[in-house]
């Protein structure tokens, strides 16, 4: 967790497309240390897209991308996308973490494993010392007691916490979030969202897509609210959720109302 | 000649059998994986070379393979390899049509694989290598063992096919017991070794799957 008031993150008009559908459209986004962002917005709005980005998971066709002030990805005077070299992005790489929908943990390792593998295997450090952060990272996700157990024996929720952990032991600078509770039951949803109100407290750096609004308004400093690959609001958490001004953010703020009050439409 | 003399026989052929198995086994696993990466390659013409080459040895008959390696230095270079070749060339030909199905099961398990996990891992740091050997390869182990297991009980029995190029393995010998003595006990008894071969492998991968027991996913 870094000084504040230096500028982790830093998209400048980035733009995306997958064949002929524009999904990024001149996004351009900054993140300090010790912010906690939420994204929000309709499905299809490129918010997945956008950290797949930031995280290197895909490429930008333009528009450029900065972490700590250096560098990744810049728009040449032709117009290319230009990215840094792979032992670059490689060190870049170790500055994030994403978690994801579906945790994406790996079956075949335990959940200690899971946990000090990179740490061990990508980063080099002592096993010792892995080890010892890790069992403090699974007291601190409340599962002191599940570090030799294989993640088909946890629930999802467990699950989930096991993948934090496992992008914390990296000890990266910031921290993505791709709607960490959307594949969760509603009753395993409080117990990663309390996961993440800790980190927040902790002035953990943070990029949260998520539909849970109640929860965006509490922890995150700023909200940016997406549309069609455009980025139509951002303000201080509470204002753009209470006093919205574009017409599409109202909307939408109205259909999540409804959805929260009568279950979401099976589509 | 006594059934003991006939086993005794046979038990030579049948370490033949067990070379032409083992070597086989070590050759083409390996060569399949390669194989495998060639079929998934990103340039087009090793795609379609690796192409090529599976649906020729899966679509002519092993024997025929084995006839054309043996004879093909001759008749194609005209090499004569001498009889110590017999040996070498049903390897060859075991080998390369081993390799073709192994790799076509290697590509199936690499394929099922998630495109999550390989995201994970890029996320976490994991060069392109280190993901296939720590993340991918040993769940595709697992997941492929079942068809292997299926494909080695086959090669087992194909060991047989040796006879044709004179390679004096189990079945080669049990034929020249049975013409000479006018009687089928050697081709049973050769036919309880092949049986008692196979309980062997499918115990084996039964244990392998059980070591691969301690996750499902
Ligand atoms: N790999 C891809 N190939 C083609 N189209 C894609 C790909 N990934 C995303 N898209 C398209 O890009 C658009 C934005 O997708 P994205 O997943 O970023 O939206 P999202 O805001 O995360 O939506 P959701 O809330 O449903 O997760 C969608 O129209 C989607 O179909
Ligand atoms: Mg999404």
């Amino acid at each position: 967790m870094s000084d504040p008031h230096t500028t982790i993150l830093r998209i400048d008009h980035a733009r995306k497309s997958f064949g002929s559908t524009r999904v990024l459209n001149d996004i351009s986004l900054n993140v300090d240390a010790g912010e906690v962002v939420a994204i929000i917005g309709p499905s299809g709005s490129g918010k997945s897209t956008l950290l797949r980005c930031a995280t290197l998971l895909e490429r930008l066709d333009g528009g450029s991308l900065h972490y700590d002030g250096e560098p990744v990805a810049h728009t040449d005077d032709v117009g290319k996308i230009v990215y840094a070299s792979t032992q670059a992005l490689h060190k870049v790489r170790m500055k994030f973490g994403l978690v994801f929908q579906d945790f994406n943990l790996f079956p075949h390792f335990s959940v200690m494993r899971n946990i000090t593998d990179a740490a061990i295997h990508v980063q080099k450090r002592p096993k010792e010392e892995v080890r010892a952060e890790a069992e403090a990272l699974l007291k601190k996700m409340g599962l002191e007691d599940k570090g030799n157990a294989m993640p088909c024996e946890l629930s999802g929720g467990q699950q989930q916490r096991v993948s934090i952990a496992r992008a914390l032991a990296l000890n990266p600078e910031i921290l993505y979030f791709d709607e960490p509770t959307s594949a969760l039951d509603p009753e395993l949803t409080a117990e990663i969202l309390r996961v993440i109100r800790g980190l927040a407290a902790e002035r953990m750096t943070m990029v949260i897509v998520t539909h849970e609004m109640n929860f965006a308004k509490e922890v995150a400093d700023r909200i940016i609210f997406m549309n069609d690959g455009l980025i139509i609001e951002e303000g201080p958490a509470r204002d753009l959720v209470e006093t919205p001004q574009s017409d599409r953010l109202k909307a939408f703020l109205n259909k999540l109302e409804t959805w929260e009050q009568h279950g979401i439409p099976e589509s | 000649m006594s059934i003991s003399t006939i086993v005794q026989m046979l038990g030579e052929g049948a370490l033949t059998s067990l070379l032409i198995f083992g070597f086989t086994l070590v050759g083409s696993l390996p060569l399949g994986l390669l194989v495998a990466f060639g079929r998934m390659s990103k340039l087009a013409p090793i795609r379609w070379l690796m192409r090529f080459y599976i649906s020729i040895m899966r679509g002519t008959p092993l024997i025929l393979q084995l006839f054309i390696v043996y004879f093909g230095p001759f008749y194609l270079f005209g090499v004569s390899m001498g009889t110590d070749y017999r040996f070498t060339a049903t390897l060859i030909a075991f080998i390369l049509n081993y390799a073709a199905y192994f790799g076509e099961i290697y590509r199936s398990g690499i394929e099922s694989i998630p495109k999550g996990q390989y995201e994970a891992a890029t996320v976490l740091g994991y060069s392109r290598t280190k993901t296939f050997v720590r993340i991918i390869f040993p769940q595709v182990i697992k997941r492929i063992l079942p068809p292997l297991t299926n494909e080695i009980i086959t090669l087992v029995k194909d060991t047989a096919l040796a006879f044709t190029l004179g390679v004096a393995e189990m079945f080669t010998q049990a034929r020249a017991i049975v013409s000479s003595q006018g009687n089928l006990m050697a081709f049973l008894i050769a036919g309880i070794f092949y049986y008692v071969f196979n309980a062997g492998v499918a115990f084996i991968m039964e244990r392998v799957e059980k070591a691969f027991a301690y996750y499902h996913e």
